[in-house]
């Protein structure tokens, strides 16, 4: 390796023993961070460090380290995902930071995102949502030939835009009010946006909305941080067709009626 | 359905921009004290001496205790979403203002005011004067009194500071709650509401400030 300076950093990191136990931030100290290093690496020597000094090592998210599959989360200094735009965690490198910086290192923090361990984070809420509504239940064949099923130009642009959300939960974590308006309203344009997800169009806002606010998420107050923070850049474009969707499928659509009806029956 | 997040936003907000149309309604009126007082008078006279009047003021307050009340619901929902807070929480500057973020301050510091501001002119004293044998209220010596002290207009003017920005974010918010959104119409938007809340911020700064001076 070059004779590149290495780092040494101040860490702030939330233990946290399980679920029901009080966690708390916790220093310490880092040397010989390469800056070439993803955040996650920096985070792997730290365990090491504490792996051969005995001590619990630090639990976070992590599984593809390439940016695509949403699971490493961490705020860091305030920011999900760190200060950088459109990156995650795991491609994050240290090279952003300076040698003498302190860092805090904190959990995703939601009501419907409860800390599992240390900065580890149960995000079944989101899967929960998908199962809600967000899928096609219609039979759709196997692959159909290009173009077989006309679809806009306009409109696959921004059903694939949609689709960018990896749904890692950035923007619960970075909005104030923890609200899920984001991610719900990708997962719906990339559906609604397409043929095949007309169908169920109606239906899918009205349950998956259900879903996201009896989890507890908060309400949108339209701030934009989510945006900011997205990895993928999700657009709140996204929250004003969620919104229009679901008046108009809230005051229009039978299938309102119909979930007016399920809830009563629950309560 | 009220139950639903979105309903309740697209609620709160339809009932924010419906109090929009009334403060540039009330704006207007105020204005007529630049003309004349006795102008000011028989407009005040004309308002309040309408028979609907009652109808209209309980109207108004129903769709301001409905904004209040939806705004405060969602607030604590929003708080209760997180639990546990931020050792440090850092704004990434290419999302959320500062009006943006102070809404909930805004929002009681106008309704601090509007206590004081109710209380104060509208069951302020009831001088009388005369035009053409018609006896009307002086609504216009109440204000050029009122605003003759350095301190209330201070504090009208930082109130209607924080109305401006209260509106800045809130008035094209309401448009995205409603769904609203295009993509050269929707920068334009939050432009013009920048426009509306310092114009009406400066609009109603403009009578205490312009009694005091006349009063120095
Ligand atoms: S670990 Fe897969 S996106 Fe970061």
């Amino acid at each position: 390796m070059s004779e590149r300076a290495k780092m040494t950093l101040k860490l702030k990191i939330w233990r946290q023993e399980n679920a029901r136990s009080k966690g708390r931030m916790t220093d310490y100290t880092l040397s010989g961070v390469s800056p070439d290093m993803s955040f996650l690496e920096m985070l792997d020597l730290l365990n090491e460090q504490l792996i051969s000094q005995d001590k619990d090592p630090v639990s976070f998210d992590h599984d593809c380290r390439e940016g695509i599959c949403g699971m490493c989360s961490l705020v860091i200094n305030g920011q999900a995902h760190g200060p950088e735009a459109l990156t995650t965690t795991c491609q994050l490198h240290m090279r952003k930071f300076k040698s003498g910086d302190t860092l805090f290192i904190e959990p995703f923090r939601a009501k419907a995102f409860p800390v599992l361990k240390d900065l580890m984070v149960d995000r079944a809420a989101f899967d929960e949502i998908i199962a809600a509504g967000g899928f096609i239940d219609i039979a759709t064949g196997s692959a159909p030939d290009a173009n077989a099923i006309p679809v806009s130009k306009i409109n696959a642009d921004l059903a694939m835009d949609a689709a960018a959300c990896i749904g890692c939960g950035a923007c619960v974590a970075s909005c104030k009010n923890a609200s899920a308006m984001l991610f719900v309203s990708a997962k719906v344009a990339h559906l609604s946006h397409l043929p095949q997800g007309q169908v169920e169009a109606d239906k899918r806002i009205l349950s998956m909305v259900a879903k996201m606010d009896a989890l507890g998420f908060g309400n949108c107050t339209n701030e934009a941080e989510c945006q900011a923070v997205c990895p993928k850049g999700i657009s709140i474009s996204n929250i004003a067709r969620l919104n229009r969707q679901y008046l108009r499928a809230a005051l229009l659509s039978e299938e309102s009626e119909s979930m007016d009806c399920l809830e009563e029956g629950s309560h | 359905m009220i139950n639903v997040s979105i309903i309740k936003k697209q609620i709160a907000g339809f009932a924010g921009l419906l109090l929009c149309l009334f403060a540039m309604a009330h704006l207007a009126g105020n204005l007529l004290m630049l003309v004349s007082s006795e102008v000011f008078n028989r407009y005040a006279h004309a308002l309040t001496s309408n028979p609907f009047i009652y109808g209209i003021e309980l109207t108004l307050l129903f769709i301001f205790l409905i904004h209040l009340g939806l705004v405060m619901r969602l607030q604590w929902e929003n708080r209760s979403a997180r639990p546990e807070k931020y050792a440090m929480q850092k704004r990434t500057g290419r999302g959320a203002t500062l009006a943006s973020s102070t809404m909930v301050f805004s929002g009681i510091t106008l309704l601090v005011y509007l206590v004081f501001h109710i209380l104060h002119l509208k069951f302020g004293t009831d001088y009388r004067v005369s035009y053409d044998g018609i006896e009307v209220r002086d609504l216009s010596r109440l204000v050029m009194e009122y605003f003759g002290s350095p301190g209330t207009v201070g504090f009208y003017v930082l109130a209607m500071t924080a109305f401006g920005m209260h509106l800045s974010h809130g008035f094209w918010s309401a448009f995205q709650s409603f769904g609203f959104s295009h993509a050269k119409y929707t920068v334009k938007l939050r432009r013009l509401s920048i426009v509306f809340g310092v114009l009406m911020s400066i609009g109603f700064s403009i009578l205490p400030l312009w009694a005091y001076l006349q009063g120095v």
